[in-house]
């Protein structure tokens, strides 16, 4: 029965998990040579569905279908071997060894006699070479994939689905980490794709990027499908109200902060590395949120880890409300205030074993110091919770881990550790990414209170509509150097883009 | 639903409920190892081995590892056995040495302990050496250290006896009496474990412990000085290894060298089934108790029932196999 209508149909997968019923008769009915995407909050399930796609869940109900046929997927080589492959958010390849035997890992070809076989270098290093060409990626097969940036590994790991002859691909929020170039070169592979009939899952929380690339979109919530639509049918907004299930009428809250005197001086910062930032200056005054816009590698997330003393800094001073400071460690910054919020939230955020309460209360212990080293756990229990509760924290209890909480409830609760601090000035790096659009408007409440308080903020981000929504000021930067900060009207889409490729 | 309630506690218990069969399986054998004097022995063979299990859980819950621990028991052992020998004692480690106090010498063999942690400290937060490449490092150097010591004129490696009594008193004496007493060097791991515990759960230095084995970089991020703790747990650690070296020397009236050869393992071992996961940021006092008892409980029993010492060396290696491999269940397979 080839031809069929629908390349890959699921239906009806229902999987439930003791006390959660992740997914309730979920069907998605995918078209061959389509771009589908799958939108839906952290937490409605689109990332179980993907599992039971590909045998890494067995669903309770339901059935897969490719092709029109019954297919049968109990582990991800079932899928692989069915043509169905992943390209994960977070890219896993093997770091020290070469493009080439990435893709090929576990199937080098071969050469020799009987069971005495060699790996044919040759022979790989030239199927690389025309996969590469057919996908119009621009790599030496020879190359560590360690020195490589984000998309080109991206790049190796969609070839590596091609040369699967994989007739599905899943894309997990594959934009994430790239630059506006390089999400071009992708829709472009993206496109090609298309025109050799592979059909395309995508799964993103951006949706301009939806509306453009996609097809068709698939929006999930509370386990449940609300339905499918031609994106030509769908606005962003149309979109969030369907996936938060409420009308948003605005993506940004009303802030309500006064700027006032300058409090944060930073003038001519410069690192001793020679390709990271070079001669910073700017100021950020108190209740003022301070946008830092720029593509991946302007070195944003360099500059203000270098004012929480995680960095080192060759020359150039930072003045706390008109008095130079020493910060060499982020004991220092502490001391003197400052807090960071990370980008890598999972890297160097939270402590994925330990408790909900602990994440929040670690940075804050000195707080609860009695004598005799011993802590105050009552003063310290009643105080994290308060703070986590106050910010909103879906969570059973304080005491579980913090692994099992989404994407939004963990930046909550890490933005508790540092309120907990009670800092003056606030580093934010992409406070948002990765996190739904419920739980943004939260976080950006929070950011707009804290602000409205007289806390200072720098936030650095990715995302244009958040950037401009939410900056008083936004400074932009290029290649290490600040090329511009952008007030009031001043600060558009167009003016930041101009500002960010400027180097 | 109960099916579902039963079988997640059985995966999340399994390593207890094969040791809780086998010590009844034990117990069906030999009926008579039910017995006050055999819960007397276990405690009593369990006590220095706590000390030990408790020093090396806090290197384990920072995500390093320690192979020194051992090495380290030998020395403080022959440390403090050098200086607690009876005056008329015809081969004495120092034979013109007066009687000092009897926690002189002890508190010199805690100190040497102590150094010894505070090395491996320094090696791995300062010289960012991989903990299991510095303390096989100190494992080295201190069996040296110690071998040499130990072969000074005019001792000459002669196995150090002749203790005195106020010394080996604390290793084998005990309140109370007949079946009902309490040995000292029970008493005193309970109060080692009661002081890890308070270290553990209610000072700065435990909650740091649990966050740079959780997420190094983080702890880091948070403020966290991770070297100056990494400094202080490698010493504390070091500190009750020397601890166990001072009661294994009293319990046992003498030392040599070869003290202490292996004990690292076991203390790992015992942690790793009391649910100190070696991927760091997971491990309690109880868990750490409960390890080192059931391994004990194990090793009397199979001695009891008379079972061959190569045989049990098999049946520890499948435990803790078996050990990891729930656990990594345990974490892994939520769904």
């Amino acid at each position: 029965m080839a031809n069929a209508e629908f390349l890959l149909e699921m239906n009806n997968i229902t999987k439930e998990f003791p006390g959660v019923k992740a997914l309730d008769g979920v069907s998605l009915k995918v078209r061959p040579g389509s771009v589908h995407a799958l939108m839906g909050e952290n937490g409605a399930g689109k990332s179980t569905l993907m599992k039971c796609l590909f045998g890494i869940y067995s669903p309770d109900a339901g059935e897969i279908f490719l092709d029109g046929e019954k297919a049968n997927i109990t582990n991800s080589n079932d899928a692989l071997g069915h043509g169905i492959s992943m390209i994960h958010q977070e890219l896993h390849p093997v770091p020290f060894r070469s493009v080439m035997e990435n893709i090929w890992l576990g199937r080098f070809p071969t050469k020799g006699i009987g069971p005495i076989q060699f790996i044919d270098h040759k022979k790989m290093y030239a199927d690389t070479e025309s996969l590469f060409k057919d996908l119009d990626i621009d790599l030496n097969p020879e190359t560590l994939v360690g020195k490589l940036s984000v998309s080109k590994i991206q790049s190796i790991e969609i070839a590596k689905a091609v040369s699967f002859h994989s007739r599905v691909i899943v894309m997990d929020e594959p934009t994430s980490s790239l630059t506006s170039v390089e999400v071009e070169h992708l829709f472009r592979i993206i496109r090609d794709l298309q025109k050799r009939g592979v059909a395309i899952i995508y799964i993103s929380h951006k949706m301009e990027e939806i509306l453009e690339i996609s097809d068709e979109v698939t929006i999930m919530r509370d386990g449940k499908k609300i339905g499918t639509w031609p994106s030509a049918e769908l606005t962003t907004d149309l979109i969030i109200s369907r996936m938060v299930g409420r009308d948003l009428t605005n993506r940004f809250p009303e802030r309500g902060n006064v700027p006032g005197e300058v409090y944060l001086k930073v003038e001519g910062l410069t690192s001793p590395e020679p390709r990271s930032f070079k001669d910073v200056s700017f100021t950020l005054r108190r209740g003022e949120i301070l946008g830092v816009g720029g593509l991946v590698g302007a070195q944003r997330t360099e500059v203000i880890e270098a004012l929480f003393g995680l960095r080192a800094i060759q020359s150039g001073s930072i003045s706390i409300d008109g008095k130079k400071v020493n910060i060499n460690s982020p004991q220092d910054a502490k001391k003197h205030g400052l807090a960071l919020l990370t980008e890598e939230r999972r890297v160097t955020g939270i402590f994925p074993v330990l408790s909900v309460h602990e994440n929040g209360a670690i940075a804050n212990l000195d707080r609860y110091q009695k004598p005799y080293l011993l802590l105050d756990g009552k003063k310290k229990k009643v105080e994290v919770d308060r703070m986590i509760e106050k910010l909103r924290t879906k969570t059973p209890t304080t005491k579980v881990q913090i692994m099992n909480l989404s994407g939004g409830n963990q930046q909550k609760v890490l933005l508790a550790r540092w309120l907990l601090t009670e800092p003056e000035v606030l580093l934010l790096d992409e406070p948002t990414r990765g996190i739904d659009v419920g739980a943004k408007f939260e976080i950006y409440s929070i950011i707009a209170d804290l602000a409205k308080q007289g806390k200072s903020i720098i936030m650095i981000s990715s995302e244009m509509p958040e950037l401009l929504g939410m900056s008083d000021r936004v400074m932009v930067m290029s290649e290490g150097r600040l090329t511009g900060i952008l007030e009031g009207d001043q600060a558009t889409e167009t003016e930041v883009m101009r500002l960010a490729a400027q180097h | 639903m109960d099916v579902k309630k039963a079988q997640s506690f059985i995966t999340q218990n399994a390593i207890y409920i094969v040791l809780v069969i086998l010590i009844l399986g034990i117990i069906v054998y030999e009926p008579s190892f039910m017995s006050v004097n055999t819960l007397r022995d276990v405690l009593i063979q369990s006590s220095t081995r706590v000390i030990i299990a408790l020093g090396v859980a806090f290197i384990l819950i920072t995500a390093g590892t320690d192979l020194s621990a051992g090495r380290v028991v030998g020395f403080t052992a022959v440390i403090s056995a050098s200086m607690l020998q009876i005056p008329d004692y015809s081969r004495r480690f120092f034979p013109d040495l007066p009687q000092v106090h009897v926690l002189l010498p002890i508190a010199i063999a805690i100190l040497a302990g102590l150094i010894c942690g505070l090395v491996n400290g320094l090696v791995v937060s300062k010289l960012n050496v991989p903990p299991f490449i510095a303390t096989l490092g100190t494992m080295l150097i201190v069996y040296g250290v110690n071998s040499l010591y130990f072969d000074m004129d005019p001792n000459q490696s002669q196995p150090i006896g002749g203790l005195r009594e106020d010394f080996t008193k604390i290793g084998s004496g005990f309140i109370g009496s007949g079946q009902y007493s309490i040995p000292y060097i029970v008493i005193i791991a309970i109060v080692v474990a009661a002081i890890v515990w308070v270290l553990f759960n209610k000072t700065k230095l435990g909650k740091n412990m649990y966050a740079i084995g959780g997420n190094m970089q983080a702890a880091k991020v948070s403020g966290i000085n991770v070297s100056k703790n990494l400094i202080y747990i490698y010493a504390i650690a070091g500190a009750l290894y020397g601890l166990a070296g001072v009661l294994e020397a009293a319990r046992t009236g003498g030392a040599t060298n070869n003290y202490g050869n292996m004990y690292e393992l076991d203390a790992i071992a015992a942690c790793v089934v009391g649910g100190v996961s070696t991927t760091g940021g997971i491990g309690t006092v109880p868990g750490v108790l409960v390890g080192v008892i059931i391994f004990t409980l194990i090793n009397y029993g199979l001695t009891f029932i008379g079972i061959s010492p190569y045989y049990q060396l098999i049946i520890k290696g499948l435990i803790i196999i078996a050990a990891v491999s729930f656990d990594m269940r345990k974490y892994s397979s939520k769904k």
